[in-house]
């Protein structure tokens, strides 16, 4: 029995946060999530009594954190399903898509190599791209969307030949939320020699993930869009792919032995990526994340999600004046529009009744051609989010009365 | 001065976001060009002045815009127009003042005073004064 209530009372936001005079309603997942007590306390812990460097175990407290990075990389396997020694610890999905880039990328692209990406990506999946495309002379190409701006298997068919070195694209939009086959892109991404990278940014914290089932070669995320802290995320890549890449951000902790010749011998993945010291406290908060999301079970966390977004449609579909650019997709993400309003003005509204949701181009400034509007509303739940909060939302919405209220009420 | 009810505010913002009558291309090429876009709103405006013996004698913009940018620097090209230079940095510095809750001279600006709320929603601060700070920065040279 999925218990929401007892769920929302671990997270301190939703008890007690007042914005513009009213209990937070917070519908802006996508962008980043609340953070549960038992994250809060282990950071907290960290910081108070476990303070200590990781990579060498001369003490007791740093042997402590060479054991919680290595307990870290298990719990975010058991989640994906890879192995430990599979996952890279980052600062979160941007920096694991630059350095798939700069690593893998700039090691195995030639001149005229393609990289096919798709017109629904988000800029963190696109301009790593761009950068490694102007270093290597490889060739971008886009992947159309379909009417409803999905990414079909059928359309990467349509673009990917035998000079695609790279296919990269998120597992589900964080503008229309729509789920894409990654185990299908897999399979045509090998058949043609190449290798498939799937941010899963707005998947991992959503849904269920087999990374060897899929044969995904590799997966990005943040640990803050799934309860934890900001500022660590993963890169979780297939051994053999790890350890044919050199690293590219280097210093300590990555490296065996460096001499005057002007060499140097990395360790073996996934310590190669990870140079300097690793942002520790997030990496105990980003543990107690998983935990507690493996614990609630991710399949759980995705039926609810679908039943929100259900409701939520069932209710917006009935406004004339409601522009749903993603009806179908079912996944907590709804991108929307007030007929007349623009999108930043009805943000404003919202906020001035306590409503958490983003207005704009949410980084996928491709993705407005597509949609033929410079900017959409988007709201998009989680595991703590209520029919409550969706009434109040669409309530609002409805008769929230004019968008300058919020100016002079 | 100008005695506003919060009526009378609300349509002259919703008038000058439905009709601005100010933004357009500019009528030369000697206007002076700068565009600004906003890194929290959607905002992507052109602000055109067109500067003449020390005299702004003709203002205007274009690009994509919500109500609270568009409706700001439309009324801002109104006011700016035959203004000497010195009078629009005044007017300029004073609305930044008000936006930011500091003390400033309602004389100087007319309807812009219609903004005065604009902190009560924080966020759109950036909105309000997009098209003041591109005129500014013409003014000063920048």
């Amino acid at each position: 029995m999925y218990d929401v209530k007892k769920i929302r009372e671990q997270f301190p936001m939703l008890n007690g946060k007042i914005m513009q005079g009213h209990p937070l309603v917070y519908l802006d997942n996508a962008s980043t999530t609340l953070k549960p007590q038992c994250v809060i306390d282990a950071i907290n812990n960290y910081l108070c009594n476990e303070t200590a460097n990781s990579h060498r175990g001369d003490y007791d407290l740093l042997f402590n954190m060479d054991m919680k990075v290595l307990e870290t990389r298990k719990v975010v396997a058991k989640l994906v399903n890879s192995e430990p020694n599979e996952v890279v610890f980052t600062s979160g999905d941007t920096m694991s898509l630059n350095l798939i880039a700069m690593s893998y990328g700039f090691q195995f692209l030639k001149k005229d190599d393609e990289i096919i990406v798709s017109e629904a990506e988000h800029a963190s999946n696109l301009l790593p791209w761009y950068e490694i495309s102007h270093l290597t002379g490889a060739v971008i190409k886009f992947i159309p969307l379909d009417k409803e701006g999905r990414l079909t298997v059928e359309n990467l068919q349509k673009v990917i030949t035998k000079k695609t070195k790279i296919v990269s694209i998120a597992q589900v939009s964080n503008v229309l939320g729509n789920v894409v086959d990654v185990k299908s892109f897999a399979k045509v991404a090998h058949e043609n020699g190449a290798v498939l990278v799937v941010d899963g940014a707005q998947s991992v914290p959503h849904m269920p993930i087999d990374f060897k089932d899929s044969d995904i070669d590799f997966l990005t995320f943040s640990s803050h869009k799934m309860c934890g802290p900001t500022g660590v995320g993963c890169l979780v890549g297939k051994y053999e792919l790890l350890k044919q890449m050199w690293p590219y951000f280097v210093g300590g902790g990555m490296n065996v032995s460096f001499n005057k010749n002007i060499e140097m011998v990395p360790y073996e993945p996934p310590m190669r990526f990870e140079a300097g010291t690793l942002n520790l406290e997030g990496i105990c908060g980003f543990k107690a994340a998983v935990e507690f999301l493996l614990e609630i079970g991710i399949e759980n966390i995705h039926k609810h999600d679908q039943e929100l977004c259900d409701y939520a449609i069932s209710k917006l579909e009935k406004c004339d004046d409601i522009v749903i650019y993603n009806k179908n997709s079912r996944n907590g993400i709804i991108a929307f529009n007030k007929k007349g309003v623009f999108a930043q003005d009805e943000a404003t509204l919202l906020n001035s009744k306590g409503i958490a949701i983003r207005s704009g181009q949410h980084c996928a400034k491709i993705l407005n051609d597509f949609l033929g509007t410079p900017a959409t509303c988007r709201m998009s739940t989680y595991l703590y989010t209520t029919k409550e909060d969706i009434d109040a939302f669409v309530d609002a919405l409805i008769n929230g009365g004019d968008i300058l209220d919020a100016y002079f009420n | 001065m100008l005695t506003l009810t919060n009526d009378m505010m609300r349509s002259i913002i919703m008038d000058h976001y439905s009709n601005p009558l100010n933004k357009h291309q500019p009528t030369s090429d000697k206007f002076t060009q700068i565009h600004m876009h906003s890194d929290n709103c959607i905002d992507d405006l052109n602000i055109f002045l067109l500067i003449e013996n020390d005299v702004v004698t003709d203002a205007c913009f274009d690009g994509v815009a919500c109500t609270i940018s568009t409706a700001s620097t439309d009324i801002m090209c109104d006011l700016l127009k035959g203004k000497k230079t010195d009078e629009a940095k005044n007017i300029i510095k004073q609305y930044d003042n008000m936006i930011h809750e500091q003390p400033f001279d309602e004389e100087v600006l007319e309807e812009a005073i219609v903004f005065i709320n604009t902190s009560k929603q924080a966020a759109r601060i950036r909105c309000a004064t997009i098209g003041w700070n591109a005129a500014d920065a013409i003014l000063k040279g920048k």
